[in-house]
């Protein structure tokens, strides 16, 4: 682990995360800071994604479910069993990423597009299965009183609070993207993302891998659906289990250069961004979905490798730094 | 010698295809053993059978002592058996040093990534590919790519290494270096099972020969031997009286 500190890549990012959590701070911008934090949430999710889409080449389309599931259980803790944030976060994550082991387990046996389908489908279960469940406030969601907040010292210093904990994730999902990408886990996945049949050939247990990187690719989406929903102080399953938010996950990844960590990071940084301008522009609201589709469009024809196999194309020594 | 590898009546159907047939036959440790038969007589099904691509129907393989019968190829290759394709199968857009280096990491050592880019490194050198290590596997001539088929299984450090048909489509110069390395790979005391369609070639490396003909063994034994087989040489020439002609004519020389 410690030798994690002599690469530069580590520093990048460690000084990505630092730009991140201060740049508000500096004038108290709250503007800023809610920009940014959709950001660190597009960010994380971009990542995780990346781990099962980018390493191991399988499309799953039912990366939302993760954040969806997350953002319940975390909700649902606080709201009916007055459980403070940070352990209703974890037992959101733990329980999602056991979930998705069983979930994985069982559809990672189908490959390519049966694989993608499959996934759209447990999203529709997840979410009928929600939809239907009282606990959880059926189709109506569960809203949370504004007492919540009082725990992190009112809702301003609590939103501030959310941030922090946000960028967090997004930095754990950063490492967690390198840390995987210079393993021998990450070389396994590679492998099977390139030839899975060569890859067990050559000794992979792809099953397991599979299911492993399923199941990790769910954590730290699940504990930032849990901070989303908590600030937002409102959960419904039509907001938890958006089959477009995904579907902008997989843009994202394609638009930055799928089985990297930089481009990944930047390309969800751009699109979010761009998102946000698109929304509140007066012109284009509400047309965000055209323009990724369109955006999609032009990658897939022209830019296979996404920024980062061009930038690469154009200064391989770059390779050598940025992963 | 003690038999590494042992196939006792191991037989497999595809629907009405009867590719392997009551097959029995042993690899001794140390030897190479060559594996010829005309097209379709069974060879590379009998390899997707050893190392877990296919599970026999019947039968029984036994490697290294222990019972492999229908093991997921991923815990066979761990257990010390290593194969190339025929058709290769490289890992496109991977570095052939990384190629090597999965090969390493999972093969029977199960070695940490730094000291299985050392294995790596030495069986690139084996396989005489040090100047394209850094290459993209996608990037290789046809040649190079079954030079790294056989430095990846190389890299696993195996105790037996099956190459299905490693010279095909290769040039004479190619041929002559890839039997050279074939060579040094046994003396390094690795044993070897090939499947192998050029003749002189088999006959030179193999120490013992299996003939296979519609998925049945139809003699074993020296390269001398079986060349004379009369059996065989109607399997591949199709006509049951030229093996006496054959050895007619060549007494009246």
């Amino acid at each position: 682990m410690l030798s994690m500190l002599r690469r530069p890549f580590f520093w990048i990012i460690t000084l990505a995360v630092v730009a991140f959590a201060l740049a508000p701070v500096y004038g108290n911008d709250v503007s800023l800071r809610e920009s940014l934090l959709l950001d660190a949430l597009y960010i994380t999710l971009a990542s995780n994604l990346n781990l099962i889409l980018g390493y191991a080449g399988y499309v799953n389309f039912g990366s939302i479910v993760f954040f969806g599931l997350g953002g319940y259980i975390c909700v649902w803790l606080v709201n009916s069993y007055s459980w403070p944030l940070a352990p209703s976060l974890m037992v959101a994550g733990v329980c999602v990423s056991a979930l998705a082991l069983i979930f994985g387990l069982g559809i990672l046996r189908l490959r390519g597009a049966f694989f993608a389908l499959a996934t759209i489908g447990v999203i529709e279960a997840v979410q009928a299965f929600v939809e239907n469940f009282t606990p959880w406030g059926g189709s109506a969601g569960i809203y949370l009183s504004s007492e919540i907040f009082r725990p992190l010292g009112g809702p301003a210093h609590a939103l501030w609070v959310i941030y922090f904990m946000m960028v967090a994730v997004m930095g754990l999902s950063l490492y967690l993207s390198y840390a995987i990408k210079t393993s021998k886990f990450g070389l396994g996945l590679l492998a099977i993302g390139q030839n899975e049949d060569a890859a067990a050939i050559l000794g992979v247990p792809t099953p397991l891998y599979k299911a492993l990187v399923y199941s990790v690719s769910a954590f730290l989406p699940a504990i930032a659906g849990g901070l989303y929903f908590f600030k937002s102080a409102f959960i419904q399953p039509s907001d938890a289990f958006d089959l477009s938010l995904s579907t902008e996950a997989l843009v994202v990844g394609m638009l930055g250069g799928q089985g990297t960590v930089t481009g990944v990071a930047i390309g969800a940084f751009l699109y979010e961004e761009l998102r946000g301008y698109l929304l509140t522009s007066s012109t284009f609201a509400n047309f965000q979905l055209v323009v990724s589709g369109a955006l999609l469009l032009l990658i897939v024809l022209f830019f296979p490798g996404g920024l980062m196999g061009f930038i690469y194309s154009r200064f391989p020594r770059t390779q050598k730094v940025l992963e | 010698m003690t038999a590494l590898l042992q196939l006792d009546k191991v037989s497999k159907r595809f629907g009405g295809l009867q590719a392997v047939k009551d097959l029995s036959f042993e690899v001794r440790e140390g030897e190479i053993v060559g594996l010829i038969g005309p097209n379709g007589a069974g060879k590379s099904t009998l390899f997707n059978l050893i190392n877990g691509v296919f599970a026999p129907d019947t039968g029984r393989i036994t490697f290294a002592g222990t019972d492999i019968t229908g093991e997921k190829p991923y815990r066979v290759a761990r257990s010390g058996l290593s194969r190339t394709h025929q058709i290769v199968q490289p890992l496109t857009n991977m570095t052939v040093l990384d190629n090597c280096t999965v090969g390493a990491c999972f093969g029977k050592e199960n070695l940490p990534l730094a000291r299985a880019q050392v294995a790596a490194r030495d069986a690139i050198a084996v396989a005489g590919l040090e100047d394209r290590a850094h290459m993209l596997a996608m990037h290789l001539t046809i040649a190079g790519k079954k030079r790294l088929e056989l430095a990846r299984a190389l890299a696993a450090q195996p105790k037996l290494l099956m190459l299905d048909e490693v010279l095909a489509g290769l040039n004479p110069t190619e041929v002559e270096y890839m039997i050279g390395v074939i060579r040094r790979i046994r003396d390094r005391g690795v044993t070897i099972l090939m499947i192998e369609h050029l003749m002189q070639a088999i006959m030179s490396l193999s120490d013992r020969i299996v003939v296979l003909n519609f998925g049945q063994k139809l003699a074993e034994g020296l390269p001398g031997e079986v060349a004379q087989h009369p059996q065989v040489i109607e399997a591949y020439l199709g006509n049951p009286k030229l093996a006496e002609e054959l050895q007619g004519s060549s007494a009246h020389v």
